[in-house]
């Protein structure tokens, strides 16, 4: 369920009351809201669904994670 | 694109493929929950990677799948009805009802529109004040703090024109019907990591305790998918079962505690019909009686509607991992993705039409 | 198509009969339906061997007076149909003019002669069609072809979307050249001429409806010179085809039907630029069923494949072009497509219209 894609933050502003920003998916941008990131600024990553950011993508966790997996993918080598 | 190509390294796939060989011992079953995650692993062809001992078995992970008939009936009705633009996110177009699909309503004249986002529904109610608005808010907890803020905004503008017709879903309720089911096979869960993006996974420590079984917050692209299961079948071989989060880049304990909120405020549990399975206790949302006036069901009398399903089809077996598409003697010959019996022929994220795009040749 | 209809009577389940009574949007998205509509309600009632080839275009053979030889004339019409009339990297007009070249062009023609019937709304503003009828003549020239005929028709306001075109086009086939999407052979090697969904995407934006920004032009291209300068090279090409509405993916399962092969094409050879392939992943697109206007594929013989390839590399349409896929023995036309982590998975027609998905 749920096609939610990663997108950087490169305007933050408010409409209606409502916290919104533009996001650039990687050549192609569009508005979302941000009511649900308040701690956003500009320049972070955040998951895009259907026009709203879910959450901001923790970089020290994605780090650590493809760093775990990068660890097994050596294993593999030396065997 | 960053936080995608990393995650679609064939090398490290691989070697985390690898890794699973390595770990496993004996046959298991893992279910990953999101339709998504079926399409991500039916697109890139991943359960070639894997070794035989692991078969996964497909959830009910896909809203377009299991929007109750009754709903997408009632959804046809009133997308017929005269001075209503019907706004609606694109998957739910061609979702057979018992009597044809949105897209054959605007053929016979009825205003359906695609949005991207439920403020874009707003937008449009805005720009038609003598148009009844009506917006489709199908989804499981993903599409909820979207549908939620819909109905606040809505109420901030004062727009006396917008409605919702609500049929949301919610996972923790279904895996409780899935495990709790005398039939069930599944040993191991992949939970669908966006929903626990807006609400954490503090639900299910209380699951993979009761029935004993591991579960891995999995994200969508092959590394994520590969990583859920390795941890799933390293928790399956070393007997534990405990909640483990494989997509802690997006995914917190806690998950998205103002988008909860606002949830929160406006809708509130209920009996929820899914389609294929049936009836589940609490798994579904509902308007608050303060913003009922908000209901499509309220402000539209739509006739009392009988809805009548293929008795071919078997989604729902197929949905709660009993049965594999290509078991259905109507794949591919009665049912196709441009005759579906049943939704899951429907939506990209179903199983059956994920099968049927991605791997029929095999 | 060879299934049969799906016999659904009985069955408690009505929803095959709506899209069987009523034509619906996806009847025009060029995939499976489009295909559907065309053999169950066109072919079989216009029923003659040239129809029956199932190409782009009509290839026929007139007899040139007394003489023995005879000469091949490819014709082939399109109706051309877009919301907005303007977009970036082109316009209607220069689509109408292009759509044709480019149809009779994929028969081998040499594209000679259009004629264009328009379609007008009630109100339409005289200056936008004079910047449309500009841009068909500046394609014109580009394609070196005459408009030697034409129809007008005004309708009431509100019975069309400002205005619709159907050109047709003539061009006379060379000598030698034997070009249809039933010539591929196992062995044969696939060629693309440059990077794929341009002007999908970029009309999608240009619409508004979805309310996103994309830096992307239309692809929109007369193609003709592209496939003289490649004849030029060698005769030995099969097939070729412009993929538009349906996407490659869409082509290349039509020419393997027409062919009866297999055909397997590699993923990280497909070029896609980086704007379409982000518009794709928000929208929930995939780039194989994305529109393009000014790209082609050419089924050759293994032998001259590189020749192709880099008479397609200097020329300026072509600068992307790469070598895709092969033809298999595969016997069930299936086209297959490799994917980056070497797994293996079938690539199907598109199914009705393209959506953009929230799951």
């Amino acid at each position: 369920m749920c096609l939610a894609v990663p997108g950087k933050i490169v305007e933050i502003y408010e409409t209606n009351g409502l916290l919104m920003g533009k996001i650039d998916f990687g050549g192609v941008t569009r508005e979302v809201c941000l009511s649900y990131v308040p701690e956003a600024k500009v320049g972070d990553y955040t998951i895009i669904h259907v026009g709203f950011a879910l959450n901001l993508i923790d970089e020290q966790e994605a780090m650590e994670t493809l760093a775990l997996l990068d660890e097994i993918s050596k294993q593999d080598i030396e065997e | 694109m960053k936080y995608l190509s990393e995650y679609r390294d064939a090398q490290l796939v691989r070697a985390v493929m690898d890794e699973i060989s390595r770990t496993i011992h004996q046959p298991w079953v893992i279910m990953e929950i999101c339709g998504g995650q079926t399409h991500s692993i039916m697109k890139y062809g991943l359960e070639q990677l894997l070794p035989a001992d692991v078969e996964l078995v497909h959830g009910p992970g896909c809203p377009v799948c299991v929007t109750s008939l009754e709903m997408i009936d009632k959804a046809l009705a009133i997308a017929s009805l005269p001075n209503v633009i019907f706004t609606s996110y694109g998957d739910m177009l061609r979702v057979p009802g018992s009597s044809g699909d949105l897209f054959s309503v605007r053929a016979t004249g009825g205003d359906v529109r695609v949005v991207y986002s439920s403020l874009d529904a707003i937008k449009i109610a805005q720009e038609n004040p003598d148009k009844q608005v009506v917006f489709f808010a199908i989804g499981f907890e993903t599409t909820a703090p979207a549908n939620a803020m819909s109905v606040i905004q809505a109420h901030n503008l004062g727009l006396e024109n917008f409605s919702l017709l609500v049929s949301h879903v919610r996972v923790p309720p279904a895996m409780h019907a899935i495990l709790g089911s005398p039939s069930s096979r599944v040993q191991g869960f992949l939970a669908a990591g966006h929903v626990c993006s807006v609400m954490g996974f503090w639900e299910y420590p209380s699951i993979a305790e009761k029935y004993n079984v591991p579960i891995t917050i999995t994200g969508f692209e092959p590394l994520d998918i590969a990583q859920g299961i390795l941890l799933t079948i390293r928790q399956l071989e070393n007997g534990s079962h405990a909640v483990e989060n494989a997509y802690a880049r997006v995914v917190t304990f806690d998950g998205n505690r103002p988008a909860q909120k606002t949830i929160r405020q406006v809708f509130e549990d209920c009996a929820q019909a899914w389609r294929g399975i049936g009836m589940i206790p609490l798994s579904g949302w509902r308007l608050k009686d303060e913003f009922s006036n908000y209901d499509a069901t309220n402000r539209f009398q739509v006739q009392s509607i009988k809805p009548s399903e293929s008795q071919l089809c078997i989604a729902g077996q197929i949905l709660q991992g009993l049965k594999k598409p290509v078991n259905c003697p109507a794949y591919a010959t009665q049912c196709t993705p441009e005759h579906p019996l049943g939704a899951t022929m429907v939506s990209s994220e179903g199983a059956c039409a994920a099968y049927y795009r991605y791997g029929r040749s095999q | 198509m060879t299934d049969p209809l799906p016999t659904i009577e009985g069955l408690v389940c009505p929803v095959p009969l709506p899209h069987n009574e009523r034509i619906v949007l996806g009847h025009g998205s060029g995939g499976r339906m489009s295909f559907d509509l065309i053999t169950k309600i066109f072919t079989s009632s216009f029923d003659n061997p040239i129809l029956k080839q199932g190409d782009d275009g009509g290839v026929l053979s007139i007899s040139t007076g007394d003489q023995a030889a005879s000469q091949r004339v490819a014709i082939s019409t399109d109706s051309h149909v877009v919301t907005p009339l303007f977009f970036p990297g082109g316009d209607i007009g220069k689509l109408a003019v292009c759509g044709t070249v480019n149809d009779v062009a994929m028969m081998g023609g040499n594209p000679l002669y259009l004629t264009t019937g328009f379609i007008l709304e009630e109100g339409l503003d005289l200056e936008i069609l004079r910047k449309v009828i500009e841009s068909m003549r500046s394609s014109a020239v580009e394609a070196k072809v005459q408009v030697i005929a034409g129809d007008t028709k005004v309708v009431q306001k509100g019975k069309a979307d400002g205005l619709y075109i159907n050109t047709t086009g003539l061009g006379l086939i060379p000598d030698g050249v034997n070009i249809s999407g039933h010539n591929a052979r196992p062995g044969d090697v696939v060629i693309l001429s440059g990077t794929i969904g341009d002007h999908g995407i970029a009309v999608l934006a240009a619409r508004g409806e979805l309310d996103f920004e994309a830096q992307l032009e239309s692809d929109v291209a007369p193609l003709n010179n592209l496939v003289r300068a490649m004849l030029d090279v060698s005769k030995a090409i099969h097939v070729l085809r412009d993929p538009t509405r349906g996407g490659l993916a869409t082509s290349l399962n039509e020419i393997a039907l027409q062919s009866g092969v297999g055909i397997n094409i590699y993923e990280n050879a497909i070029p896609v630029k980086p704007a379409v392939a982000a518009a794709c992943e928000m929208l929930g697109f995939d780039p194989l069923y994305v529109a393009n206007e000014g790209k082609l594929i050419a089924i050759v013989a293994n032998e001259v494949a590189e020749q192709i390839l880099s008479t397609l590399k200097v020329h300026p349409l072509g600068q992307e072009a790469a070598i895709i896929g092969k033809i298999t023995e595969h016997a069930g036309d299936h086209v297959t497509l490799k994917t980056t982590f070497g797994t293996t998975r079938m690539v199907d027609m598109l199914s009705g219209e393209m959506l953009p998905r929230i799951c």
